[in-house]
């Protein structure tokens, strides 16, 4: 397992350790530095690139780094990491794109009363997506794909006095970590069948999956978590919903990291899964519906963030259809893509973020003339919707060629897939400009008052990334050469080269790109018209896979609700009854059901005259307790009986057990008579006979059952192999005489520890209790809840 | 409770049954005693103080609430558990150390503190649960 070669293994660690270390700092750092703390933040991720970036030649040379140690060995789960060409480039972008954002995040968040715990969230999710991406293990890769869960959790719910906000949050939860969920069941199915527990094992088990009677089972469970985590249709209404977030999270997690996580998982287990008939219908038939209706609701959006949102949607949809159709050329589609995708979606939403910040709108309609006042964010989003838009010269244009290149065969698969591939591309070269070009040209709208250009940190980061989108087509050789090649080969499964170049040559793959082009001008030009046409099918549609969600919601909050009704009545008599019969049933139940009853005992004959008389007082307490008038004298009585009981424990040689019994017996009797004042219970029981005639049958039955079933351990044969065992190293080992104490406190002391924290957490709930009776407004919080 | 042989009595019983409280809790380990029984002992030392003079002098006697003492206790017991892993062994495994104190040699050990968390954990629960019943009306 420890590997270790090269620069990349021996700073793995820290590489993946630095966000996380940086998120622990940053509400220090920002309470000192305010915003300025993010110059400082941003040297975390941005170290953590440097060291990855010193990997690239080797990776690009077919090395494959591993690391990490064996976590749980009985489960054989390792805390394990892989370097190839796709986990590699996936870190640059989650570690490189990662620096610019938290940037950005500085600038955006400025002056904001939580900035600091906003750093922390972006950090801590930077961490749990970068260990996503180079885990080996499955377990811990899972465990990396939960995290980015809960923590993008925390970051869409950053604004959680709206409530907008909230609901976003939690349906990404439910719909992200739902799906995480069955992949974990998909991990557990792979590792159980097959036997395979790591992306190593699997990469290199050639057919083994293929082969597996369970594929089919198997497929569907990955896809189920990668569909979701990439928001395929109809799991993608947590993406819009999620742009309730602070735009530098929408920038982040909805360009390199997040929603790339299924499109990730889906790359790396296509040597192992894909090319097959299964997996070359389904990912195209989800994709192309996720592009084609992602890219019109792109359109129909107002709100530029929104569409920036939906183009994601879009976008995935790409990628899964290109992974599904499972040749070389598609798979280099989507890896150019993916690639480009990260670098002007991420300048985009940045660019959106600047434009709310200048203008105070996002709104389309309301949007326009800002190039003059804000000339550095319209170059950088210029630039970045000429790559989305798939221009020449940049990387866009030539993950366009590639996907073309891929879809241009004369069967009907690849046609239907070609059309779906145009009309989306279309619609989202629109998008593009509408976004891109829309908000900066024209007249300026009465309602924008001083629009201004934002801080470095602001147009800093769009503007990288647009002119590195230029910058890679123009060097494309050496692009290919160190990123998109080895990717593609890691995904291919098989050492790929590419060779497209941002001067277009006259073949077909150009002239779709040309028509696709031209179309989506067409759409630009008419976009307004577009927009309130498919508003108004939408609204004549009604119904979508957002409401459903709040309905699926609603329907289980109300069964919840009835299960609970049924289960908590909330009467402790009801709840007495029935542990008292559980108890009764699962004692001569199993008796029964092992036909171990015990025999009569014969009658003692050494029993001395003090015995007679402890025996005595404990008859006396129980004949007290079942003719008490009052209430009070009962559970007096009943602690005669105790203390008579503990009585017996001395004389027979248990002075702990005895000492305990007195003191459960003194605190329950005085606790019993404190909850008799509190509950204001009347002074004796005035119920008739035949009501208490059940109860009394209750009593009866659990006493007899105790005593049969203790008779009945006390027949069989007694091992004392535990008795020697503690005996013989009580002291020896333990430094102990008291084997009772050393048995609680050292040998078994985990057990003692799980006690105590009962204990402390019983305490709790019955402080709360008490809380809620002297408040007296129990009842009606539960009501209000169930209103809700 | 509206006694005033108890409400005499019980700051001197309580600080007798606190006292023995400890020494049940200390000789737990070679006899009879540990930090469960002591604890049990501590609590209804306070419940009878309580019910005695009322719950605002007990409150007062213990200066930290009851809660944050078993959650005292709690973490306790988590950190001896601790000195196992800190010298190379599993958690919650027993450390000892034999220090020479003014010519007695004492015997402690992570275990120990263990069985104070323990004690401390018991104390601090039966205690706030009994103070809360016998406080009356609002708090």
């Amino acid at each position: 397992m420890d590997e270790l070669t090269g620069f990349v293994t021996e700073f793995g660690y820290v590489a993946l350790g630095l966000p996380f270390v940086a998120a622990v700092l940053a509400p220090l750092l920002t309470r000192v530095l305010k915003s300025h703390s993010t110059w400082i933040l941003a040297l975390a991720p941005l170290a953590a690139f440097l060291i990855f970036l010193q990997g690239v030649f080797e990776v690009a040379d077919g090395t494959v780094h591993r690391w990490g140690f064996s976590w749980i060995p009985s489960f054989d789960i390792a805390f394990s990491f892989r370097l190839d060409g796709l986990s590699l480039v996936f870190a640059l972008l989650v570690t490189g794109i990662g620096t610019l954002i938290i940037l950005y995040a500085g600038g955006y968040m400025k002056g904001h009363r939580d900035q600091g715990s906003f750093y922390t969230f972006m950090l801590l999710f930077m961490g749990a997506m970068l260990g996503l991406v180079i885990a080996d293990d499955l377990i811990t890769m899972f465990i990396f794909w939960e995290l980015t869960s809960i923590t993008s959790f925390l970051l869409i719910g950053f604004d959680h006095t709206r409530e907008k906000a909230r609901r976003g949050a939690i349906q990404a939860l439910v719909i992200t970590g739902g799906g995480g969920l069955i992949l974990l069941a998909g991990v557990i199915a792979i590792r159980e069948f097959t036997g395979l527990n790591s992306l190593t094992a699997i990469l290199e088990s050639g057919d083994a999956l293929r082969d597996s009677p369970y594929y089919a089972m198997i497929l569907i469970l990955i896809l189920g978590g990668a569909f979701t985590k990439s928001a395929q249709m109809p799991f993608h209404v947590w993406l819009p919903n999620a742009m309730e977030a602070p735009t530098p999270v929408s920038a982040y997690l909805h360009s390199a990291t997040m929603v790339k996580a299924g499109v990730y998982l889906l790359l790396r287990m296509h040597p192992a899964l894909g090319d097959t008939t299964l997996w070359m219908t389904i990912l195209p038939a989800f994709g192309a519906v996720t592009l084609v209706v992602g890219a019109l609701l792109a359109v129909r959006a107002s709100d530029i963030k929104i569409t920036l949102a939906y183009t994601t949607v879009a976008s995935l949809g790409l990628l899964v259809m290109l992974i599904g159709v499972s040749s070389e050329t598609a798979i280099v589609g989507a890896t150019l893509y993916l690639i480009a995708h990260a670098f002007f979606k991420a300048g985009l939403f940045m660019v959106a973020g600047s434009v709310d910040h200048g203008a105070h709108t996002r709104e389309i309609d309301r949007l326009g003339g800002l190039g003059r006042h804000m000339p550095l964010t319209f170059l950088a989003a210029i630039l970045c919707a000429l790559s989305m838009g798939g221009v020449t010269p940049f990387i866009g244009f030539l993950a366009k060629e590639e996907i073309y290149h891929a879809l241009e065969y004369p069967t009907a698969y690849h046609i239907a897939i070609l059309v779906a591939a145009i009309a989306g591309n279309a619609l989202m070269f629109a998008a593009a400009f509408i976004v891109g070009l829309q908000p900066f040209v024209g007249p300026k709208p009465a309602g924008i008052e001083h629009p201004h250009e934002g801080g470095l940190r602001i147009w800093f980061g769009p503007l990288v990334l647009g002119v590195m989108s230029c910058v890679a087509a123009l060097y494309y050789g050496l692009y290919h050469e160190l990123f998109s090649s080895p990717m593609a080969s890691a995904a291919y499964g098989e050492p790929v080269a590419i060779d497209i170049g941002w001067i277009p040559h006259l073949n077909l793959a150009f002239a779709l790109s040309c028509l696709t082009a031209l179309l989506g001008i067409g759409l630009y030009i008419v976009s307004p018209r577009l927009r309130s046409g498919i508003a108004s099918s939408l609204d004549a549609i009604g119904w979508g896979p957002d409401r459903g969600f709040d309905q699926l919601m609603r329907g289980l909050v109300r069964f919840s609700f009835k299960v609970t009704g049924i289960v908590q009545s909330g009467r402790l008599d009801y709840y007495m009854t029935t542990t008292v019969v559980a108890v009764v049933a699962a004692m001569l139940g199993s008796m029964w059901w092992a036909g171990a009853f015990p025999t009569v005992p014969a009658y003692p004959t050494n029993i001395h005259f003090h015995e007679y008389i402890v025996l005595g007082l404990l008859l006396v307490g129980l004949g007290a307790v079942v003719v008490a008038k009052n209430r009070l004298t009962a559970i007096v009585s009943l602690g005669i009986q105790g203390f008579a009981t503990a009585l017996i424990f001395l004389l027979q040689g248990a002075p702990d057990l005895a000492y305990t019994q007195f003191m459960v017996e003194t605190l329950s009797v005085v606790i019993l008579a404190l909850v008799m004042t509190k509950l204001k219970l009347s002074p004796s029981d005035h119920r008739p006979l035949r009501e208490k005639l059940p109860d009394a049958t209750l009593a009866v039955l659990v006493g007899l059952a105790f005593g049969l079933f203790l008779l009945t351990v006390v027949q069989r044969p007694f091992d004392d192999t535990l008795s020697q065992f503690f005996e013989r190293y009580s002291y020896a080992i333990a430094h102990g005489k008291n084997i009772v104490n050393v048995i609680l406190v050292d040998f078994r002391s985990i057990d003692t520890m799980g006690e105590i924290g009962v204990v402390m957490v019983t305490g709790l709930a019955i402080l709360a209790l008490i809380r809620i009776r002297i408040a007296g407004s129990g009842r009606r919080e539960v009501k209000s809840l169930e209103q809700s | 409770m509206n006694s005033l042989i108890l409400r005499f009595a019980a700051p001197y019983l309580t600080a007798l049954m606190a006292l023995f409280s400890v020494f049940v809790l200390l000789r737990g380990h070679n006899e009879p005693g540990g930090g469960f029984i002591g604890g049990l002992i501590a609590s209804s030392a306070f419940a009878i103080y309580g019910i005695a003079s009322g719950v605002a002098p007990v409150r007062r006697a213990m200066v930290f609430h009851p809660v944050s003492i078993a959650g005292a206790g709690l973490f306790l017991a988590v950190i001896s558990g601790l000195g196992g892993i800190a010298v190379g062994e599993e958690f919650l495994y027993g450390v000892w150390w034999f220090p020479t104190f003014m010519g007695t040699e004492l015997h402690l050990s992570s275990i120990l503190f263990f069985d104070i968390g323990v004690y401390l954990v018991v104390v601090g629960t039966i205690t706030s649960i009994a103070l809360g019943l016998e406080e009356k009306g609002r708090n």
